[in-house]
């Protein structure tokens, strides 16, 4: 009888930790969403977590009316968008003709491919070859130098190589061509991989803040990571110049809130997308680690 | 030479990718040789003149560098001993949870904070540790602290900021690959185990934890392996003018020696250094846990 209790102690145990944890992950967010609501008065004051004495969407208009955030938002969503089309097009196509054996050369491109998952230039010679394709303070730099992604074309030419080959037998004796092969029978057929392939790379192309800080220079052209990036950045050389004291530029840090929270929100809601994905994107960052 | 005509449509597909490699892999690489270069204004990668070893001569004797790589060596080394050990202990946790709506909405939450950038969590933290911030809320109403302070101007705790914060995004995703492991454990261990009358912590350790080993090293050798590589992200966002000399980090040494000082050939020398000792560290690390193991994981 003994042994019984001991497991049900544990499972006691063991839910109430997880729960502690759960809060641990789960309250800051919510003190961040709390905050953002908070008049610039409670934010000076500071002393609550959930429930700041004045709520207000004041912090959210400050932000609406700020059109370099709007600008930053829209460069987001496109570099976004175009990437992760771009991105997904250009890997299945490399990864289609890999995928085929009797592919000339294919032992020479594919240890090509694997020298590139172990060896890279780093930055400073990755931002001297942007300087001298003329990718500084370009759009484009968020879009061509992502194009291609080796770990993603192994992950897409595995899929593929599962597409019965009877199916694209068939497609050749009716005259498909390569090129129909792939747009009409294995694109198709492989969605699921394209959806996981696109999801991840759409994530990375959202939070990506490093690209803007390494390439671009011209506030029009920065995403809303980098837009967050410098209003934190102001926030705190603030915070240093009222050294020992508690005043802060209580209005600039509403704002700092509620582009968190803006910022954070399209990843919300892909996030029940993602969930479904989790398996195989993990596998995607177990072999990009 | 026929066959390769025959499939021309075939290696157009590829030649992109080839095209690619070349001119953004490959080329880098090249570009590397400027480590050994004296690169000014003036050079292309081709023209700078060739100094030999004087870019590493000076770094070794660089303090600034030094104490960049104390940094590094000191932020991950706390990693190893934290973010490394709280995904294996709350992935046991989770599996030893009933399936159901608790279980399910457990990891949903916890998977969360992974899909954050680090911009996004180094303003929430910034926020968190500011003197009007959560933190200082909780510690001056409880006691513990007499008068909010700004932790992030703190140099000496600089350096558990940047782990626990790391810790707290990606303990949770960290799971996924230990909870698939244990997915895959004949059940019927444990129930031998409960008829042989092992509790709960006993079973963990002779039958879980074993289990876990392969996958365990595995990750363990990818850590060792990056012992020297930081998070230039999370660095960027949470470094200021007052916990510099705590926070600094190799890779935002290199960023401020080639991109803000326009020191490039210097830079570069400094991220092939760390790039090479990373290596010799990934080999160790493989033939020790070889030793271990009885087998390589590489």
């Amino acid at each position: 009888m003994g042994r019984f209790s001991s497991t049900k102690a544990f499972n006691i145990f063991n839910v109430f930790l997880v729960t502690l944890i759960s809060i641990i992950i789960l309250a800051p967010v919510l003190n961040i969403l709390a905050s953002s609501f908070a008049s610039s008065k409670c934010l000076a004051e500071g002393n609550f977590v959930f429930f700041p004495k004045e709520w207000t969407v004041d912090n959210y208009k400050a932000v609406l009316k700020d059109s370099s955030i709007w600008r930053a938002y829209l460069i987001s969503v496109l570099k976004t968008v175009i990437g992760v089309v771009t991105h997904v097009f250009f890997c299945s196509v490399v990864a289609y003709a890999l995928s085929k054996k009797e592919l000339k050369f294919r032992k020479l491109y594919t240890v090509m491919g694997v020298i590139t998952l172990f060896f890279s230039g780093g930055m400073i010679p990755t931002y001297l070859l942007m300087r001298k394709l003329g990718l500084l303070n370009n759009f484009l730099v968020y879009i061509i130098p992502q194009l291609f992604s080796y770990y993603d074309v192994v992950i897409l030419m595995n899929f593929f190589r599962q597409v019965p080959a009877s199916l694209e037998e068939s497609a050749k004796i009716d005259g498909g061509g390569v090129w129909t092969c792939f747009t009409r029978i294995v694109m198709p057929l492989s969605k699921p991989a394209l959806a996981t392939i696109a999801l991840f790379n759409g994530v990375f192309q959202w939070n990506d803040f490093m690209t803007a800080k390494l390439y671009i220079t011209d506030p029009g052209l920065y995403p809303v990571q980098m837009k967050l990036y410098d209003i934190i950045v102001q926030q705190q050389a603030a915070t240093m110049n009222t050294i020992g004291t508690v005043v802060l530029e209580t209005t600039s840090k509403g704002i700092q809130l509620s582009t968190i929270v803006i910022t954070t929100v399209p990843i919300l809601i892909i996030y029940p997308l993602l969930q479904k994905h989790f398996v195989s994107g993990m596998m995607l960052g177990a072999v990009k680690e | 030479m026929r066959e390769f005509r025959k499939q021309i449509p075939l290696q157009l597909m590829i030649i992109p990718g080839v095209i690619f490699m070349l001119i953004f892999c490959y080329y880098p690489i090249y570009g590397l040789t400027i480590a050994f270069k004296n690169y000014t204004v003036i050079d292309t990668i081709d023209t700078a003149r060739w100094v030999g070893l004087e870019n590493f001569r000076i770094i070794a004797t660089d303090k600034y560098f030094w104490q960049s790589v104390v940094n590094t060596l000191g932020i991950s080394l706390l990693k190893l001993l934290i973010g490394f050990t709280t995904p294996i202990v709350l992935a046991i946790m989770i599996y030893e949870l009933k399936d159901g709506p608790f279980k399910r909405i457990t990891q949903t939450i916890s998977y969360l904070p992974h899909f954050l950038s680090w911009i996004i969590l180094g303003g929430m933290v910034v926020n968190w540790l500011s003197t009007n911030g959560m933190i200082n809320t909780i510690l001056v109403n409880s006691g513990i602290l007499a008068k909010p302070k700004n932790f992030l101007l703190d140099p000496g705790k600089y350096w558990m900021i940047a782990v626990l914060s790391d810790t707290w995004k990606e303990a949770g995703w960290g799971t996924i690959l230990y909870l698939a492991t244990m997915a895959g454990i004949d059940p019927t261990y444990y129930e031998a185990a409960k008829i042989d009358g092992a509790g709960k912590l006993k079973q963990i350790v002779s039958i879980t934890l074993p289990m876990l080993s392969t996958i365990i090293s595995l990750n363990f050798i990818l850590t060792i392996s990056s012992l020297l590589k930081s998070n230039l992200d999370q660095t960027l966002v949470l470094m200021n003018s007052q916990n510099l000399s705590k926070a600094e980090v190799i890779d935002s040494y290199v960023y401020r020696m080639g991109l803000t000082q326009g020191d490039f050939s210097y830079a570069t020398a400094v991220g092939l250094g760390v790039s090479v000792v990373s290596v010799i560290l990934l080999l160790l690390a493989n033939q020790v846990t070889k030793r271990l193991n009885d087998g390589s994981v590489l």
